[in-house]
C-alpha cells in the first residue's frame, strides 16, 4: 500500500512550478537581449577598451610616488571644501524648515502652497549640484560663494523632502491636545511638532553634511571653489603626482568626514 | 503653595547648561567668522545678475529643434547605465562576499572593505575625468566611472545584507561536506538574491541619473550634449535638454520605485 502511493508521488522535487519558471527565463532573456543591445549599437572604439588596462597601469604608474611638495595650498583648499560643505548645510537646513512645512500634506497651508513646496522640492532635487555650480558661477563669479549657493539649492530638496516625510509621520494626539487647549499656529508647531521631528532633523542635517563633503569637493571642476579647482590644475598641467596627493586628501577627508558624522549621529540619537 | 511654579518651560535640548550656551556660541562663531571672510564680490555679483538674465532670456523658449542630437544623447546614456549596471553587479557580487565579515578571513574582509571605502569616497566627477585621461573620452569612461559607482554602493550594502543573513544553512551545506563554492552558491545567494536584485534596480536608475553628469567632463551620454550646448552658448537647446533630463529622471525614478515594491 504505501509502494503504491509512492509510486503515485513525483519523485523529484522542483522549487518554482512551470509557470514561475518561465516567467524567469523570459525575464533572463530580455534582459540579455536588452544588455546585447547596448553592446552592440553603443559608439565605443573596441580598440581603446582592449587597450584600456595598460593605459591604467600607465596612468597610476605616473601618479607613483604622490608629490607633497604642495601640500600647504592642497589642505588649504580642504579647509575651505570643509566649509563649503559645512556652511550650505548650515544655511539649507534653515531654508528647507517652511518649504517641509508647507510640503508636508499634515502642516500645509492650503492645497496652492502643497503644490509650491513640491514644485521647489523636486527643482531642486532633480537638477545636479554640478548644473548648478555651472548657473551660479555665471551669476557670481568663479570662487567659493558660487559652491556654496549651488550646494545649498541642491540641499534643500533633500532636507525638505526628508523632513517633509517625518512631519507627515507624527503622531497627531499632541497636535490636537494644544488646538483643545486653544494654542495659536505658531505654539502648536513649536511644542507639538518640533519636539516630534527633531531626532529626524538631526539625523537629515548630518547625512546631507556627509554627502555634501563629497560633493563639494568636485565644485572647483567647473570653478566653484575648494580642492577641485587645485585637482582640475594638476590634470591640466599633467602633473600626475601632484594629481595623486590630492586624491590621497579627498580620501583621507571623506573617511574622516564619515567618522565625525557617526560620531555626532550616536551623540544626538 | 505659593513657591510651586505656575508656568512652564519646554525642557533644553541640551541638559549642561555650559555645553548647551558653549555649543550654540561655538556655531554662532564659526558661522560668522566662516561668512565674514567669504570672499564676495558685490561688484561681481550684480555684473553676474544681468549675466544670469541673459543666459535666462537666451534659454526661452527652449528649443527642440534639435531633437534628434537630444534623443541620440538619452539612448547613450541608458545604455551606458545598463552596461554599467551589469558589469557593477558583477563585479559587485564578489566583492561583497570578500566584504562580508561572516564568510570572508580577515585579511580579504580588510582588502574588500578596504576597494569599498575608495569607490565610495571619489565623487563620480573626479573617477570621471581620470578614467577620460586613461582611456579616452566617450561612453567607454562613462561605464567605467559608473562601474566604480556602483560598486561603491552595490558592494557596501550586500555585504552588509550578507552579514545579516541565516547562518543555519551555512552550517547545514559544510556539515554535509559542501565545498565553499558550493555553501557560497545554495546557501547564501538564495538569502541575498531579493536585496541583489532591489539593489541592482536602485542602481539602474542612480546610474541613469549619473551619467547625465559625468558626461560634462567627456564620459559620453547626454551630459556631453549638454556640456556642448552651454559651451556653444546655446542656452535655449541646454535648457531644453535639463527638462528632458528632469522628466526623464522622475519617470526613472517612479517606474524604479514601482518594481522595487512589487519584489519587496
Amino acid at each position: 500500500m504505501t509502494n503504491q502511493s509512492l509510486n503515485q508521488t513525483l519523485d523529484h522535487w522542483s522549487r518554482f512550478t512551470l509557470r514561475q519558471r518561465l516567467m524567469r527565463y523570459g525575464g533572463l532573456a530580455l534582459t540579455l537581449l536588452i544588455v546585447g543591445w547596448a553592446l552592440s549599437s553603443i559608439d565605443v572604439i573596441w580598440a581603446w577598451v582592449w587597450d584600456a588596462p595598460s593605459q591604467m597601469a600607465d596612468l597610476f604608474g605616473r601618479m607613483m610616488p604622490p608629490d607633497p611638495s604642495n601640500l600647504p595650498s592642497i589642505l588649504e583648499a580642504i579647509w575651505q571644501t570643509v566649509n563649503i560643505a559645512t556652511l550650505a548645510t548650515m544655511i539649507a537646513v534653515v531654508v528647507s524648515l517652511p518649504v517641509a512645512y508647507i510640503a508636508a500634506q499634515n502642516t500645509t497651508p492650503n492645497k496652492f502652497a502643497l503644490w509650491v513646496g513640491r514644485f521647489i522640492l523636486v527643482s531642486s532635487r532633480s537638477v545636479n549640484t554640478i548644473i548648478w555650480a555651472l548657473l551660479f558661477v555665471a551669476i557670481f563669479g568663479p570662487g567659493i560663494v558660487a559652491g556654496i549657493v549651488a550646494i545649498m539649492f541642491r540641499s534643500i530638496g533633500f532636507l525638505g523632502k526628508l523632513l517633509g516625510e517625518a512631519i507627515e509621520e507624527i503622531d497627531r494626539k499632541p497636535v490636537e491636545a494644544l488646538e483643545a487647549c486653544g494654542a495659536s499656529r505658531f505654539k502648536i508647531v513649536l511644542y507639538a511638532i518640533v519636539p516630534q521631528v527633531m531626532p529626524a532633523f538631526f539625523a537629515v542635517a548630518i547625512l546631507r553634511w556627509d554627502i555634501n563633503l563629497r560633493e563639494s569637493t568636485v565644485l572647483g571642476l567647473v570653478g566653484a571653489g575648494g580642492i577641485g579647482m587645485i585637482l582640475q590644475g594638476a590634470i591640466d598641467t599633467f602633473n600626475w603626482p601632484e594629481v595623486a596627493m590630492v586624491l590621497l586628501t579627498i580620501l583621507a577627508l571623506v573617511v574622516v568626514g564619515e567618522v565625525v558624522s557617526s560620531f555626532l549621529r550616536k551623540k544626538v540619537l | 503653595m505659593s513657591t510651586v511654579k505656575d508656568t512652564w518651560k519646554k525642557p533644553p535640548f541640551i541638559a549642561n547648561p555650559v555645553m548647551r550656551y558653549g555649543l550654540y556660541a561655538a556655531v554662532a562663531i564659526y558661522f560668522v567668522m566662516t561668512l565674514a571672510t567669504l570672499p564676495i564680490d558685490w561688484d561681481r555679483v550684480a555684473d553676474g545678475m544681468s549675466r544670469a538674465q541673459r543666459i535666462f532670456s537666451g534659454a526661452f523658449p527652449p528649443s527642440f529643434d534639435r531633437a534628434g542630437l537630444l534623443f541620440d544623447g538619452f539612448m547613450e546614456s541608458l545604455k551606458i547605465a545598463i552596461l554599467a549596471t551589469v558589469g557593477g553587479i558583477a563585479v559587485s557580487v564578489p566583492l561583497a562576499f570578500m566584504a562580508a565579515g561572516n564568510i570572508a578571513v580577515k585579511p580579504v574582509y580588510l582588502l574588500g572593505r578596504g576597494i569599498i571605502i575608495v569607490a565610495r569616497s571619489f565623487h563620480p566627477v573626479i573617477v570621471a575625468i581620470i578614467f577620460v585621461k586613461a582611456v579616452g573620452f566617450g561612453p567607454f569612461a562613462g561605464a567605467l566611472t559608473l562601474v566604480v559607482y556602483s560598486i561603491g554602493f552595490v558592494a557596501k550594502l550586500l555585504a552588509e545584507r550578507i552579514e545579516e543573513i541565516d547562518f543555519g544553512q551555512v552550517e547545514a551545506m559544510r556539515s554535509a561536506g559542501a565545498g565553499f563554492i558550493a555553501t557560497l552558491a545554495y546557501a547564501v545567494m538564495p538569502q541575498i538574491m531579493p536585496r541583489l536584485v532591489g539593489l541592482g534596480i536602485y542602481q539602474l536608475d542612480s546610474n541613469l541619473r549619473a551619467s547625465a553628469v559625468v558626461g560634462i567632463v567627456g564620459a559620453g551620454g547626454i551630459g556631453a550634449t549638454l556640456a556642448n550646448a552651454f559651451g556653444r552658448y546655446d542656452y535655449d537647446f541646454a535648457l531644453a535638454i535639463t527638462m528632458v533630463i528632469v522628466g526623464v529622471i522622475l519617470i526613472s525614478e517612479a517606474v524604479s520605485g514601482f518594481i522595487r515594491k512589487r519584489i519587496a
